[in-house]
């Protein structure tokens, strides 16, 4: 065993204090200093962290950025992402793989880069786009390709022209206005925190991630729950296609992100924070570490926070590794405690047990910048955008067939109609609401409202123009979603699968007619029977392009009349015996 | 309160404070279809077949503690689509040869297939490539058959006070590692709990097989479920 | 009135659903009086000579000619059953769909301990069906209306099922005799 290797496991461990429950932090650093995580690293994890060499292996094997196989110094992943990936995604790939000299999936020779894909990684809206290890790569056509190879070879990639922009096409008064920070907390910290969340509740300020739950209501739930320390986590790992909301929130307004957590611990009474981010958002770390160090400086963060004697709250990042599933809360607690990211049994709910059995509110980037604001200006401005029962703005990430991709802080309400005159959309053939977890929209039904109560979205809001085949469309998301199921549950570790190779035989022409609806009824089960938000909702890229566009299924529909099933291909399936015995099939009548 | 009144089917049923609506279920006379819920362990809510409607929400009903007031479907038409549904991924999932299997006529996995009534999964089996670990001298891991309940995990953790397998890969890559290079490493003995605990023919102990006749298997003649149904037959 | 045509044909299979079919022993007295066996191996008739109301396949496809069987099938019966563990999923056949071809074929005509093969090549004669790259379940290939699991199915599981069939009445298997093994 290499002395090496032992020296950089040893160091690993103690940078994590030891801490069976930073187990992941200890994985990504391994992989980071060794380029993958060998049997015998996992061994040296295991005895240094005091836990069994299958647990190490459980946790590797789980997350897509930590690879148990030497990969290049460089891993290049790809977004295969429709969004980003766009019309000429496909050509940006040839283009990496002639340039590089090798095909998706392998290393080049000198051992300097990998290719692979990745699913979404949250530059939607300046596609193609890659990741090279941390680095984010925008706008690679395929005629840059070679310049990008060049420039990361020569270690000189930042500064290359790729730089991921903000592209605010609409600031809302609510979080982009750029009002400065802290006048919410500074507010709060004179109330009682019981009033603070009758605040939030008065509002109805509603979760900002996609599930839409009160947030007065999860703050009041873990207020009365027992446990200590309590802990607040925000949950950025906005892994749905389709989103950038956050991202661009942590450039133009990350102040009022962690304004808005203080204010939480001020309100249940925790001293904890996590933020959770995703592994693809590395290079916001910095950024944000930097700003977590000048609040902390400040007295905004850390103990006697704001003045307020008594109260002490920080906030640690814990970085994610390659998981759309660590989006779902039990998920993420279940990531920050150095396990897989596999959600849990509710109940309990986090809010009573969560982050290490203790009280937990997990709340999305947004809802926290939005908490700040009410309590700044108060519930009744707050509750003067939007509308009824869905209260503020909401900051929309789109992309897609649109003249202007990008976020925009709209009002909730707003009708799809509305909202594609103002992104440059007119003419779309389908609106996907809420990415692939959502639904997607025809045209006779553009007068339906952004909101809770009709159609929810996290932010994600992709256009799809009259052109695009909205079949392959639903293929990639479902091909998505077999990659990111946590495996847990049966119905979404298979359904999936079985749902997403229907879809592609109904793609190639050998559906039948009763083979819509068959469809349509896995669906339906694998939403009912699934453990998780994930699978409850993975089927929908089928289920509403079945229900809302179903002619484009029935024109694929087969029409050969014979009595071998059109999805039984025979000369197919004699090619490679035919190649082996080398000679051609000789068909006869029977 | 130390008891918990609530109904499944309509029928009332009384629940220990902290059971689960299975544990309850299963006193009172009531069988929840089951895989991957084993009694004395904890519940792992993997296979989905214990699914009920809580209130007319899905809730795995081996995870779900019963409350007071709760209304609990069980036995219904779309409960027990949904639960073949089920079945039907597990058996296109693995590679399931029954008639060589020395679990046959015992095993839960073909038993509640029995009890639905599934003749041919309709959904396309899936051939997977799994691999068989059969270094130990006397368990053979037979991964082809593995249902991925984590019986043996939950098992070997909490009763054996052994750690010797867990889940490995995500998704549809999930299968059973081992606390080693193989399981022959693992200081699992014939002997532990674990390996009895498995529901189907994936852990098993090597030179014991078709000990049984045919006819005289536990699930040959009445369905899986029978014993528990017999308790509120008996008197309820 | 003619009485209804039964056919059989053994794909992929060991013939033991055939046998298991024979065992319903003195019945078959009765099975001739309601029916007509055309193409079978039971009767040695390589040709259907009409149309026939029941097709009973045993095994599954893997090979050119299965395929071509059971397509033949299809066309000339109204119903089609797929018999036995290996038409129904592709039983113990199957069990090379998670082994390469090539190493299958490798091991039958070239490297397996008992082969004696001096040519040192797989076979090219056109009279031997070319193998499919899997061996498929029946109702992957044609429409089949009912299936029948066993290993082989019980005598008593098949009487059963066919006294439903030709009664046009739902095949409805009592407990006892719906068996994977």
């Amino acid at each position: 065993m290499s002395n090496d290797l032992k020296q950089a496991v040893e160091a690993a461990v103690g940078r994590c204090g030891r801490d069976r429950s930073r187990l992941l932090d200890v994985a990504r650093d391994v992989q980071r200093s060794q380029g993958h995580i060998s049997d015998e690293a996992m061994e040296l994890m295991a005895s240094g962290l005091n836990t069994s060499r299958v647990e190490v292996e459980s946790l590797v094997s789980f997350y897509a950025f930590l690879s148990r196989e030497p990969k290049g110094r460089q891993v290049i992943r790809l977004s295969d992402c429709v969004a980003c990936r766009g019309r000429d995604g496909a050509k940006t790939e040839a283009a990496l793989e002639s340039a590089l000299g090798i095909k998706l999936g392998d290393t080049t020779a000198d051992g300097q880069f990998t290719l692979e894909r990745t699913s979404c990684i949250g530059l939607c809206d300046q596609g193609p786009a890659a990741l090279v290890n941390e680095t984010p790569v925008a706008r690679l056509t395929a005629d840059k390709v070679p310049q990008m190879v060049r420039a990361a070879r020569e270690g000189k990639l930042a500064g290359a022209g790729f730089e991921v922009v903000d592209l605010v096409r609409q600031r809302g008064e609510v979080l982009l206005s750029g009002a400065p920070a802290g006048k919410g907390l500074e507010r709060a910290l004179t109330l009682a925190p019981e009033v603070v969340i009758n605040e939030i509740k008065d509002a109805k300020l509603r979760g900002r991630g996609g599930a839409g739950f009160l947030t007065g209501l999860k703050w009041q739930l873990a207020r009365a729950a027992h446990g200590t320390p309590k802990v607040v986590i925000c949950n950025a790992d906005e892994g749905e296609p389709g989103t950038f909301k956050d991202r661009v929130l942590f450039t133009q307004a990350p102040e009022l992100v962690f304004e808005g957590m203080a204010i939480a611990a001020w309100a249940i009474g925790a001293s904890e924070g996590i933020l959770y981010l995703r592994g693809e958002y590395e290079f916001l770390r910095p950024g944000l570490e930097a700003l977590l160090g000048k609040l902390r400086a400040g007295g905004k963060l850390g103990k006697n926070l704001g003045g307020k004697q008594g109260f002490d709250f920080d906030v640690r990042i814990q970085m994610g590794a390659g998981a759309y599933v660590c989006g779902e809360e039990s998920a993420l607690i279940n990531s920050c405690e150095g396990k897989p990211g596999v959600p849990r049994d509710r109940p309990p709910f986090p809010v009573e047990r969560g982050y290490l059995g203790r009280p937990t509110s997990v709340n999305n980037v947004e809802t926290f910048a939005c908490a700040a604001r009410v309590m700044e200006r108060g519930e009744g401005w707050f509750r003067g955008f939007g509308v009824e029962e869905s209260t503020g703005t909401k900051l929309l990430s789109v992309s897609g067939d649109v003249a202007k991709p990008g976020v925009y802080e709209l009002p909730f309400g707003i009708t799809l109609a509305d909202f594609l005159k103002t992104v440059g959309g007119e003419g779309a053939q389908a609106v996907l609401v809420g990415g692939p977890s959502g639904s997607f929209v025809a045209p006779a039904q553009f007068s339906r409202r952004l909101g809770f109560s009709d159609l929810p979205t996290g932010g994600s809001m992709m256009v799809f123009a009259k052109d695009r085949d909205l079949l392959e469309v639903a293929q990639s998301f479902m091909e998505f979603f077999v990659e990111e199921s946590c495996g847990w549950c049966t119905p979404c570790r298979v359904g999936n699968s079985l749902i997403s190779q229907r879809l592609e035989s109904i793609r190639r022409g050998e559906g039948l007619p009763g083979q819509l609806d068959e469809l349509a009824e896995l669906c339906t089960t694998v939403k009912k029977m699934s453990r998780c938000g994930l699978g409850q909702s993975s089927p929908n890229p089928v289920l509403s392009t079945l229900t809302h566009f179903r002619p484009l299924y029935e024109a694929r529909l087969s029409k050969k009349a014979s009595a071998i099933l059109p999805s039984f291909h025979l000369e197919e399936s004699l090619a490679e015996a035919s190649r082996l015995q080398g000679r051609p099939p000789v068909f006869h009548e029977e | 309160m130390s008891e918990v009144n609530f109904t499944i089917d309509g029928v009332p049923v009384r629940a220990r404070r902290g059971q689960t609506i299975i544990q309850a279920a299963e006193d009172a006379g009531i069988y929840v279809p089951r895989l991957c819920f084993m009694k004395g362990v904890l519940p792992g809510g993997k296979c989905r077949v214990c699914t009920v409607l809580v209130n007319d929400r899905p809730q795995a009903a081996c995870t779900q503690p019963a409350m007071e007031g709760m209304v609990v479907k069980n036995d219904t038409p779309e409960l027990r689509g949904w639960r073949k549904s089920v079945l039907e991924m597990l058996f296109v999932e693995g590679n399931h040869f029954c008639m060589f299997c020395e679990k046959s006529g015992n095993c839960e996995l073909q038993a509640l297939g029995y009890r639905f009534g599934i003749d041919a999964p309709r959904f396309d089996f899936q051939f997977p490539q799994r691999v068989v670990d059969a270094s130990h001298p006397d368990i053979i891991l037979d991964r082809n058959r593995c249902i991925l309940c984590g019986r043996c995990a939950r098992t070997s953790r909490e009763l054996d006070g052994r750690e010797v397998v867990d889940f490995v890969g995500r998704g549809h890559k999930e299968s059973l590692g081992v606390n080693g290079r193989r399981l022959a490493d693992t200081g699992l003995r014939v002997t532990d709990r674990a390996v009895s605990a498995c529901p189907v023919g994936a852990l098993m102990p090597k030179r014991v097989g078709f000990a049984v006749p045919v006819g005289k298997r536990l699930y040959d003649a009445r369905p899986i479920g029978s014993e528990i149904e017999d308790k509120r037959k008996g008197g309820a | 009135m003619a009485k209804p045509k039964v056919a059989t044909a053994s794909l992929a299979g060991c013939f033991g659903c055939h046998m298991s079919l024979l065992d319903i022993d003195e019945r078959i007295l009765k099975l001739v009086e309601l029916v007509e066996f055309d193409k079978s191996p039971i009767n040695d008739l390589k040709k259907f000579t009409g149309r026939c109301r029941i097709g009973l396949i045993e095994g599954g496809c893997c090979n050119q000619e299965n395929v071509a069987v059971l397509k033949s099938f299809r066309e000339h019966c109204d119903i089609l059953v797929s018999v036995g563990d290996c038409a129904v999923d592709g039983g113990i056949p199957a069990m090379r769909n998670m082994v390469p071809l090539k190493e299958c074929l490798d091991e039958a005509y070239l490297k397996g301990p008992t082969v004696h093969n001096p040519s040192g090549k797989l076979p090219g004669d056109p009279e031997l069906p070319l193998l499919l790259n899997k061996v498929y379940p029946c109702h992957e290939v044609v429409k089949i209306d009912h299936h029948i699991p066993g290993c082989p199915p019980s005598a008593d599981t098949l009487w059963e099922a066919l006294v439903a069939l030709l009664s046009e009445k739902p095949v409805a298997l009592p407990y006892t005799l719906l068996k994977y093994d």
